[in-house]
């Protein structure tokens, strides 16, 4: 803009205020409930073993969170979140990545991670908060976190991944900025994707975040996955305005809608968000439309919120969406595809089992990781919370065996 | 070495920081070309580009979570926050984000890279919003480090300091003595160690404890005092969290009698903390209660500002009451 307001200034005589839903904007869909592309849409460059990849992932994901569920309920795991009906959302946005790119995301993201290789093993030593978990048993289940794989660790406070990720992508361009003339002298090579729901989107932390992502010229993949609930909250107590999408365009950012139950669809919008922000160092916004067809965790019961007939409407699965389109492709073998379930349910209960008698983290790991080495005063408290526990091991039974 | 003030001492800590590291960044409200409003940045930005040093938008929190995520990215994160009464939007990246990073991925991934400049205190008639001392809320939470310099040659070496440590640290800088405060400062790097407190002046009767601006506060009581026969030990903290209890413990067990000074409100301030933590430790050598100078339990004032600060009077009347008790 070349004037001081940065506005565009089209002056008119008219009296007229832009109405609020002005803006009308699409939902990009490619694949049909039945597996078909639809008439005029084009297809995503995605090869076989890529999408049999993201299949196996959908597939892999779904059986955990219905073994996870169920866990929870026996009083194994104290809690649960399952990603039901957003499966296709979140795992073909990761497949459109690079395997070194970011992943900053909310909580509900488990498929992406595991489209990165994150191990079953490794999801039930985090969940039974055991001492091989990565976190090393700090955090509630389903806050999972890997270096190695570029998967920022989950926190709990909604919405602050969504600056975070500004920053973090503005580190990953600042290589490719020639310092003379404050331009990109190359291509990114690695960037962030952000995940968030639509109520998150409601927290200052999303205006912050998108704004400067906007300023700054982040190269960051905002993915706000609009699910229609927040907890118990419909997304129609959460904002008036026309989704989360109408908000990219009032920062300035490029920005798309799509069918979050479309694979397809998603997975074209996030290669080609990706190609922009890689390209012009800028921010992007996807808003998948998926229903959240489960609970919003262990926690809650959506037949205290929600109706069964508003329930029984979004039933159609993304994950059989996806696998019609596959077995038309002559990618996927039908007979293979009902004996990997099976092995993956055994394979799944297995690991539980494993998980569960792994010991709990000894006690050194109460205090480590708060600095980057323990602080006087804590070496103090872990010294007495020493002699203390020595003195009555059997009221500390996890550690008192343990103690160095 | 070379005379500076504050100011020019905190600029050539960030300078030598921004020519060691290819990727340190500089952000905040108004930091770029104008080099921040008390003028910390000056020329910062023309000297390392605008990628490098720049203003942000008007969000405190949204600079904190910038400044989280570049810091876990791994590029040394300058953040400013133009004055430390408005760090509370950015309270939860801070104490929710900043100092669990760490913990909560269980060294998966830190945010040691990151440092917050804040300017804080009182004494330049700012009334409730420009003057606040809002550390003691910082120290509850386990995960960051807290710096206060008391001059220009502590603060360059303690902001120094502070940049190479691998934890978040929150650095106040107090505001009334940018300017005010000079001395002797070298142009090439050092650094002064975290988590040392400094016995400024030794002493026998009485040690006097204080931070930051502060400190110009209770040495001038401290002379006063000694004008009338007493002799007092002056100690400056410098590091918050962690805070060297050892180093007071000792002066106590030495002195006998302790007054901790802080321009923020008693109850609650890192004072308490303080008290709590020697009369423990120094039980049996105590000749008196521990004292406390400090401001009152009101929003920071502005006309009665002079009635409310723990000035050198105030100082010296507890000085007093401490001795003769």
């Amino acid at each position: 803009m070349s004037n001081p307001n940065n506005v565009s200034l089209n002056i008119s005589h008219d009296l007229e205020f832009i109405d609020g839903h002005a803006l009308n904007i699409p939902t990009l869909s490619i694949l049909n409930e039945d597996g078909d592309i639809h008439h005029g849409a084009t297809a995503p460059d995605i090869d076989e073993s890529t999408a049999l990849r993201l299949y196996e992932t959908m597939r892999f994901i779904r059986a955990l969170d219905e073994r996870m569920q169920a866990a929870q309920r026996q009083g194994r795991v104290s809690f649960y979140m399952q990603c039901l009906g957003e499966e296709a959302a979140v795992t073909a946005s990761a497949a459109a990545l690079d395997q070194d790119d970011m992943i900053m995301a909310q909580y509900r993201e488990q498929a992406a991670l595991h489209y990165r290789g994150f191990t079953l093993d490794q999801f039930m030593n985090q969940m039974f908060s055991n001492e091989r978990d990565l976190g090393k048993g700090r955090q509630m289940p389903i806050h999972y976190g890997s270096a190695a794989l570029n998967y920022m660790t989950i926190s709990s406070p909604l919405g602050t991944q969504i600056p975070q990720a500004t920053g973090y992508a503005y580190g990953q361009k600042i290589k490719h900025i020639d310092p003379q003339t404050g331009e990109l002298n190359s291509a990114i090579d690695n960037i962030t994707i952000c995940y968030f729901g639509e109520g998150a989107a409601s927290e200052g932390d999303f205006h912050a975040g998108l704004n400067m992502a906007a300023v700054h010229k982040s190269p960051v993949i905002f993915f706000a996955r609009n699910n229609g609930y927040a907890i118990s909250t419909p997304a129609d107590e959460q904002f008036k305005g026309d989704g989360i999408a109408s908000r990219g365009v009032g920062y300035g950012i490029k920005t798309i809608r799509v069918d979050g139950a479309d694979a397809l669809a998603v997975y074209a919008a996030t290669k080609k968000a990706r190609d922009i922000a890689t390209t012009t160092g800028e921010p992007v916004l996807i808003e998948s439309i998926a229903y959240r067809l489960g609970a919003h965790s262990t926690s809650d019961d959506p037949s205290g919120y929600r109706s069964k007939d508003e329930e029984a409407n979004y039933q159609a699965c993304p994950i059989e969406r996806f696998r019609k389109w596959l077995v038309k492709q002559n990618w996927l073998n039908e007979e293979e595809d009902v004996k990997a379930k099976e092995t993956i349910r055994e394979d799944i209960l297995a690991a539980l089992k494993r998980a569960e008698v792994i010991a709990k983290p000894p006690l050194e790991e109460l205090v480590s990781d708060v600095y980057d080495t323990p602080i006087p005063s804590l070496q103090r408290q872990y010294e007495q919370l020493k002699n203390h526990i020595k003195q009555h091991p059997d009221a500390y039974p996890v550690t008192a065996g343990r103690i160095k | 070495m070379a005379k500076m003030n504050m100011l020019h001492a905190i600029n050539s800590a960030l300078d030598i920081t921004m020519a060691e590291h290819p990727q340190a960044c500089i952000f905040g409200e108004d930091v770029g070309y104008f080099g921040g409003v008390f003028r910390a940045t000056s020329g910062l930005q023309e000297k390392y580009g605008q990628h490098r040093v720049f203003n942000t938008p008007l969000t405190e929190q949204g600079i904190m979570g910038f400044a989280n995520g570049l810091a876990a990215f791994g590029a040394p994160a300058l953040a400013e926050i133009q004055f430390a009464d408005y760090i509370f939007p950015a309270f939860d990246q801070i104490v929710n984000e900043s100092a669990k990073f760490r913990y909560r991925s269980g060294n998966e991934f830190n945010v040691g890279n990151l440092t917050i400049r804040t300017p804080y205190g009182g004494g330049i008639a700012g009334g409730l919003y420009h003057s606040q001392s809002p550390e003691a809320y910082f120290a509850h939470t386990p995960g960051l480090k807290i710096v206060v310099p008391r001059n220009p040659y502590q603060a360059k070496g303690l902001l120094r300091a502070a940049i190479k440590d691998d934890n978040p640290v929150i650095f106040f800088e107090p505001k009334r003595l940018y300017r005010a405060s000079t001395g002797e400062v070298p142009e090439e790097d050092y650094s002064i160690e975290l988590g040392k407190a400094e016995v400024v002046t030794e002493g026998t009767d009485v040690t006097l404890l204080a931070w930051g601006a502060q400190m110009e506060i209770i040495e001038d009581a401290a002379k006063r005092a000694s004008e009338q026969g007493i002799s007092c030990e002056v100690i400056d903290l410098r590091s918050i969290l962690p805070w060297d209890m050892e180093t007071i413990a000792k002066s106590v067990t030495k002195t006998g009698r302790l007054i901790v000074s802080h321009e923020a409100p008693i109850t609650n301030g890192f004072g308490a903390e303080i008290v709590a933590t020697i009369q423990q430790e120094c039980f049996l050598h105590l000749e008196s209660p521990i004292l406390r100078v400090c401001g009152l339990d009101t929003p920071y004032p502005l006309a009665l500002e002079k009635e409310y600060v723990p000035d050198a009077l105030k100082v010296l009347a507890a000085i007093k009451q401490s001795v003769e008790f």
